[in-house]
């Protein structure tokens, strides 16, 4: 089993590691760089709590294969929170008691973070179809919507009053 | 959940593939967006020596309007189908259909030409290419050919393509105004495959069928074209009645496996249903 | 600051705060058992039959072994000399721990791999070469019972009798009854009307988020044994393990890190965990076991599987004169069912449920079959989910009997709130109820009248493209196990405890004996001490789940946290509270009859400026305490209850089926839920949306089914029926509060009541829908399939 080695930005920090080729993007997350965030629900891509940014698209880490994210960028749900400061869609769980075991939440929030990136101001029924790849077995989704419409609402005021760096 | 040892390769070019391809032979496999194949290997149901990934091609990619065709590169993910502005104006029945396509994470990386080449009755797109009459562009050692939606498929896993041939782009017709299209899919939540799904495009003219083109999935081994129900709509108006024969000329032809989303009966009936009822929609557009 | 802000400033009970333990869950850095690396650990993976039922010929591991990385390869014969190979089960039976011999269900264990990392485990699970004779299946229980069905239980040849008494076959396990068997055949003899309906539950699975796992760690120098598991019952664990292992309890550690969900998944011991036990001990090395979906669904605790027969007997007015109830519980090849000991049906005698009915007899008799082993999970309170369908189900039947509205026949039937606490006729006290209050508060806010009449229209409506149904659910159930002098698991008895700590300074820190897998225990006990205590929940530590450091406690799993575990916490913080007093009287040299407590202060009475905070008085016990007392401030308390505690609830659902797909849609669902005295309403809301929709999930789609050959079908996500975010409802809650009179801070438990309480409102709701075509019963799950099914047989689709 010859190795690989690869290099991808994750949060924001150039990493070089050596795996297999078969290695899976979750596995080299949680085991080589320590982040175990994301987590394994299942092994057929449906729970969707390994989700994680790649390259600014939300992607099921347990479906891709380490290599294939070679100078990629990667988020993950510590990437989240800058200069420990918790981003909207963290504060937005937390206010509105959007998780309880917590163990879909990392998964949840790197893709609540993309969705409303690429959709700032959505409808409940356009928040429940972005986040139907993430399934969740304590909430039932509920305070969920309300987390990421929270956060929508904390993104669009931030950005009418940004705050100086 | 960890699949097997592979040799992972990622060619730059369409060439560099097909050679890889024809090197390796049946010991490879095309890696697009991977998400029917890794779950094949996590359960060790698939278990390729090596690994062909098609995801650095640039050639794959885009979709743009040449000469009057509508082309779509094999490596278009179903995101990338749904936002597309181009498609959403000249083949909207593409990105109304992808919606209906797994779930968001799944759009990023899943292709259409994923979708189409794996030859898996349960997709969703070889029916929807077959009512839109679109035609595939293959290209292996010998060079590219074209082979028609409705010809490309020819049993479960089996398709027109030979095994050193990659599928590099589908080419579609752009609507004429007031084109009808609907893609009503059944299903037992997001995510899942078909428990009967019918793809219909048409126009109309003096409140009468001009064209109609019917593709069901999920109900047979292969998606099927409705031939023999189409033509029992052109040059009428639609009526229950008509629909009804519609129905039962589709029923007629459903041939589906049984399993957890229903039995024959079912699924035979639903393929009518899901028909009847994107008739329906499309009506709505002519 | 004025009391009301001093009270805010505690956020205690009451309150609906944020949670404490969410910072750490937000940004990924959860303890999950997954989430563990110790040096040197190992990985072990798991060979599983494909078979139901077949005996073992050989086993060949060479090719294993010769992976590079594969260190062993353990089967029933290496776990022999230990007598390891089988272990005793909760339910007093015997389970496999690898299979000896023979294989008792598809994906039992076989053997076990462990390797450097989890993908040479894997990679040598597949090399593991195992030769089978195929043996004839048994899958249905009925058959199971039969004069010549294969005999699935050799190693009990000859045991006639079983942990529960006679077993009259050799694939039956017990036969359990409840209630006076006289009494009822006489009330039904003599009735006016009967009704009967045959009523399965279907075998389900808790599938929470994150599997079962284990890093087992022994350390060969200490001679000590830590084990991170996935557990909601750390400390049984721990006695089990040590009784197993010989490894005195003092030197083994069960630690119960964040779980990822449990709903009655964890609670039992797996082989998984008993082979890294021993790997580790025998390697030396820690040694990780994590399972998968397929696995999980396949192999760990199912629910339910019960074959009910239900029987009113009533006046023609609708007075219920007498229930009757017969069960075959499909226990699948072992029982090992985590039931109180004394009740191998848990407590499925609550099947009486809202109502007042004088003669009522159950009997539930347990089956072997080639399946997995289990059957009491799934929030499931001890198999209350059954014994309401069952109640619920004929309560509607008998109103369709009688042409009354299923509303009206409740309210005539129910306990009336002057009658608690009422004996049933299973001999259950219950607490404190007023059913009336909260079904009349539903049936207002949906304008229940209206509802009704739009359903007449509709029906009257040829053309109407969908059937409309109305469910209703009026259930109490039976938790917070439990009173020790009935309930015991493996001997011991169902207390819980709490122990309080608190500093010079102020804050403090708490244990329990239960472990939380997301009800928010860290806030709402938090919360609760707060209240007693008057120190701020902010700073009370909450701790759980670690057996080195928290009271011997049985656990978190039927609803029994607030009802036991919250008990024995307000009892210690009583103590703690009685002893402040008297430093508070020493401190401000009064008498303790001269203080009173207010908030978070004890004051002297008629001189509001004379008083000492809680936060002064624990500095004076570490400095200052009067002769005689000991310095300090805590207590411990192991809280043995007196009693259950009974939650009930009154919920609506409205449907509409499409009668072209047979699909359905959840127009409204109206849940009112009474839990006493409610901690943290939040918190409360959220439990009651995961149960409401775990519930919609189990009535709509969820089966776990096999073929003739024993094959497990829909064992995967593919097809296990998990809602996401676009299927499932919007969920309407609602409440009423009736304290329980027995219990110190008066709360009942509320998590498993959505569960309990949703599922049959659905089928009520479903059949509701085809009520007016005679039908009385549709079988969960009601899949669009299995709805067209019917819609066809009665014309209504095309």
């Amino acid at each position: 089993m010859s190795k690989k080695i690869i290099s991808m930005n994750v949060n924001g920090k150039k990493v070089e590691e050596a795996v297999e080729s078969r290695t899976l993007l979750v596995h080299f997350l949680r085991e080589k760089m320590n982040l175990t965030g994301a987590h394994i629900g299942c092994e057929t891509s449906h729970c969707g709590a390994c989700t994680v940014d790649i390259d600014g698209e939300s992607v099921k880490s347990c479906t891709c294969f380490a290599v294939q994210c070679e100078g990629s960028e990667v988020i993950t749900v510590e990437g989240l929170a800058q200069g420990g400061v918790l981003h909207a869609v963290q504060e937005g769980f937390y206010k509105e008691h959007g998780l309880q075991c917590g163990f879909c939440t990392p998964g949840m929030l790197t893709r609540a973070y993309r969705f409303l990136h690429d959709n700032p101001n959505p409808t409940e029924e356009e928040i429940r179809v972005g986040m139907s790849g993430n399934l969740c077995r304590c909430t039932g989704y509920q305070n969920i919507v309300k987390a990421v419409q929270y956060a929508a609402n904390k993104l669009r005021e931030d950005a009418k009053n940004p705050v100086a760096a | 959940m960890i699949p097997p040892s592979f040799d992972y390769h990622c060619p730059k070019t369409v060439s560099e593939a097909i050679e890889l391809l024809t090197k390796f032979g049946d010991e490879a496999k095309i890696l697009a967006g991977g998400h029917s194949l890794l779950p094949m290997m996590k359960l060790r149901f698939a278990e390729p020596a090596n690994l062909i990934d098609l995801n650095k091609i640039p050639e794959l990619r885009g979709i743009k309007e040449e000469a009057g065709v509508i082309k779509i590169g094999a490596m278009t993910t179903e995101n990338q189908v749904l936002f597309s502005e181009l498609l959403l104006k000249k083949v909207p029945l593409l990105p109304e259909a992808a919606k209906l396509i797994a779930d968001p994470q799944v759009r990023n990386r899943g292709t259409i030409g994923g979708d189409i080449a794996h030859g898996d009755p349960a997709n969703d797109h070889p029916a929807i290419a077959m009512a839109l009459d679109a035609i595939f562009v293959l290209q292996g050692p010998k060079g590219q050919r074209k082979v028609k939606a409705v010809d490309f498929f020819h049993g479960t896993y089996m398709t027109a393509l030979a095994e050193d041939e990659i599928l590099v782009s589908i080419e579609v017709s752009p609507f004429a105004p007031k084109t009808g299209y609907a893609y009503h899919k059944l299903k037992r939540k997001t995510g899942d495959w078909a428990t009967a799904a019918a793809a219909v495009v048409m126009q109309m003219s003096g409140g009468k069928v001009t064209h109609i083109a019917i593709g069901l999935t999920n109900v047979a081994p292969t998606a099927l074209r409705a031939s023999a129900a189409e033509k029992l709509m052109v040059g009428k108006e639609i009526t229950p009645a008509l629909l009804d024969q519609v129905a039962e000329s589709v029923r007629s032809i459903c041939d589906p496996a049984e399993d957890l989303r229903g039995d024959a009966e079912y699924k035979t009936a639903m393929a009518g249903e899901m028909t009847r009822r994107a008739i329906t929609a499309a009506m709505a557009h002519c | 600051m004025n009391a009301p802000d001093r009270k805010a400033a505690l956020q205690g009970m009451g309150d609906s705060r944020l949670r404490k333990e969410d910072a750490r869950f937000i940004q990924g850095k959860g303890n999950y058992v997954d989430d563990i690396k110790l040096p040197g650990m190992l990985h072990m993976d798991i060979v599983r039959s494909p078979l139901a039922h077949a005996r073992i010929k050989k086993i060949n591991k060479e090719k294993a072994l010769a992976i590079p990385g594969v260190i062993a390869v353990l089967t029933a014969d290496d776990l022999k000399p230990l007598k390891l190979h089988w272990m005793p089960t909760l339910a007093g039976d015997v389970a496999a721990v690898l299979a000896d011999e023979k294989v008792h269900f598809q994906m039992q264990e076989v053997a076990v791999v462990i390797a450097e990392d989890r993908y040479i485990a894997a990679d040598g699970v597949e090399a593991v070469e195992v030769e089978y004779e195929e043996l004839p299946v048994v899958i249905d229980p009925f058959k199971a019972l039969e004069k010549d069905a294969p005999v699935l239980r050799e190693d009990l040849a000859g045991k006639t009798e079983g942990a529960h008494g006679k077993r009259y076959h050799h694939n039956h396990i017990f036969t359990w009854d409840a209630g006076d068997k006289e009494a009822t055949d006489a009330a039904f003899k003599n009735a006016p009307v009967t009704v009967s309906e045959k009523l399965l539950y279907p075998r389900v699975h808790p599938c929470p988020l994150e599997t079962c796992g284990t890093v087992a760690s022994f350390d060969p120098i200490r001679g000590e044994l830590t084990t991170y598991i996935t557990s909601q019952a750390p400390h049984i664990v721990r006695t089990v393990v040590s009784m197993l292992s010989g490894i005195p309890e003092s030197k083994v550690r069960i630690v119960s890190p964040d779980i990822g969900g449990g709903f009655g998944n964890k609670v039992g011991i797996y082989p998984g965990y008993v082979c890294a036990i021993v790997s580790s001990i025998v390697l030396g090395r820690p040694v990780k076991w994590i399972e998968d979906r397929i696995e999980n669904l396949s192999s760990t605790a199912f629910a339910r599987d019960y074959h009910m027969t239900g029987e009113l007997a009533a006046t023609a007015e609708g007075k219920i004169l007498g229930l009757r109830a017969h069960v075959i519980a499909d226990h699948g090849a072992f029982d090992a069912c985590a039931d109180p000991t004394k009740f191998p049906a848990g407590l499925f005698h609550i099947c009486s449920g809202s109502y007042d009915i004088p003669a009522a007899h159950c009997t539930v008799e347990g089956v072997y079959t080639n399946k997995a082993p289990g059957g009491v999970a799934y929030r499931c309170s001890f198999r209350v989910t059954e014994a309401v369908y069952l109640i619920e189900r004929m309560v509607d039947v008998l109103a369709q009997k009688l042409n009354m509205d299923k509303a009206e026949i409740r309210k005539k039937n129910f306990i009336r709130k002057e009658q608690f606490p009422y004996t049933s006729a299973f001999g259950f006290e219950y607490d404190s109820g007023d059913y009336d209050t909260a079904l009349d508060k539903v049936l207002n806010a949906v304008d229940y009248k209206g509802l009704r009449a739009e359903q007449a229209a509709k029906r009257a409506d040829p053309n109407c493209p969908t059937l409309m149904g109305i469910g209703l659910v009026t259930f109490t159930e039976v938790v917070g196990a439990g009173p020790s002098k009935i309930c015991d698991i493996l001997g011991v008895g169902m207390f819980d405890s709490c122990e309080i700590r608190v500093h010079p300074t102020g804050s403090a820190i708490a244990r329990m004996g239960t472990i939380t897998q997301g009800q928010g225990h860290q806030t709402t006990y938090a919360q609760i001490i707060a209240t007693e205590l008057g120190i701020p929940s902010e700073v009370i530590q909450v701790e759980e789940g670690d057996t080195s450091t928290a009271p011997y406690g049985l656990g978190t799993y039927g609803s029994r946290s607030t009802p036991v575990a919250g008990a024995a916490i307000a009892m210690a913080a009583r103590k703690i509270h009685a002893k402040a007093k008297k430093l508070a009287a020493h401190l401000l040299e009064v008498g303790e009859n001269d203080l009173e407590w207010e908030i978070d202060r004890f004051k002297v009475k008629g001189n509001a400026e004379k008083f000492k905070t809680m936060t002064e008085i624990a500095w004076a016990a570490y400095n200052k305490p009067p002769a005689g007392m000991e310095p300090g401030l805590e207590a411990v308390h192991y809280y043995d209850p007196p009693n259950f505690t009974f939650p009930f609830g009154a919920y609506l659902c409205v449907v509409d089926i499409d009668k072209g797909t047979g699909e359905t849609k959840i127009r409204r669902f109206y849940a009112l839920d009474d839990c006493g005295t409610r901690i943290n309403p939040m918190i409360i809301e959220g439990q009651i949306h995961g149960g409401l929709t775990e519930g919609f999930a189990v009535a709509m789609g969820q089966l776990l089914s096999f073929d003739a050959q024993g094959n497990i079908q829909g064992n995967s996500l593919m097809d296990y029926f998990l809602p996401t975010s676009v299927e499932t409802p919007h969920w309407e809650t609602d409440f009423t509060v009736t304290p329980s009179p027995h219990h110190p801070i008066g709360a009942k438990g509320v998590a498993e009541s959505p569960h309990v309480g949703s599922i049959p409102t659905f089928t009520s709701a479903m059949v509701d829908a085809f009520a007016h075509l005679g039908v009385t019963h549709l079988e969960m799950p009601h899949t669009a399939f299995k709805i067209w099914k019917e819609l066809k047989a009665h014309g209504l689709t095309h």
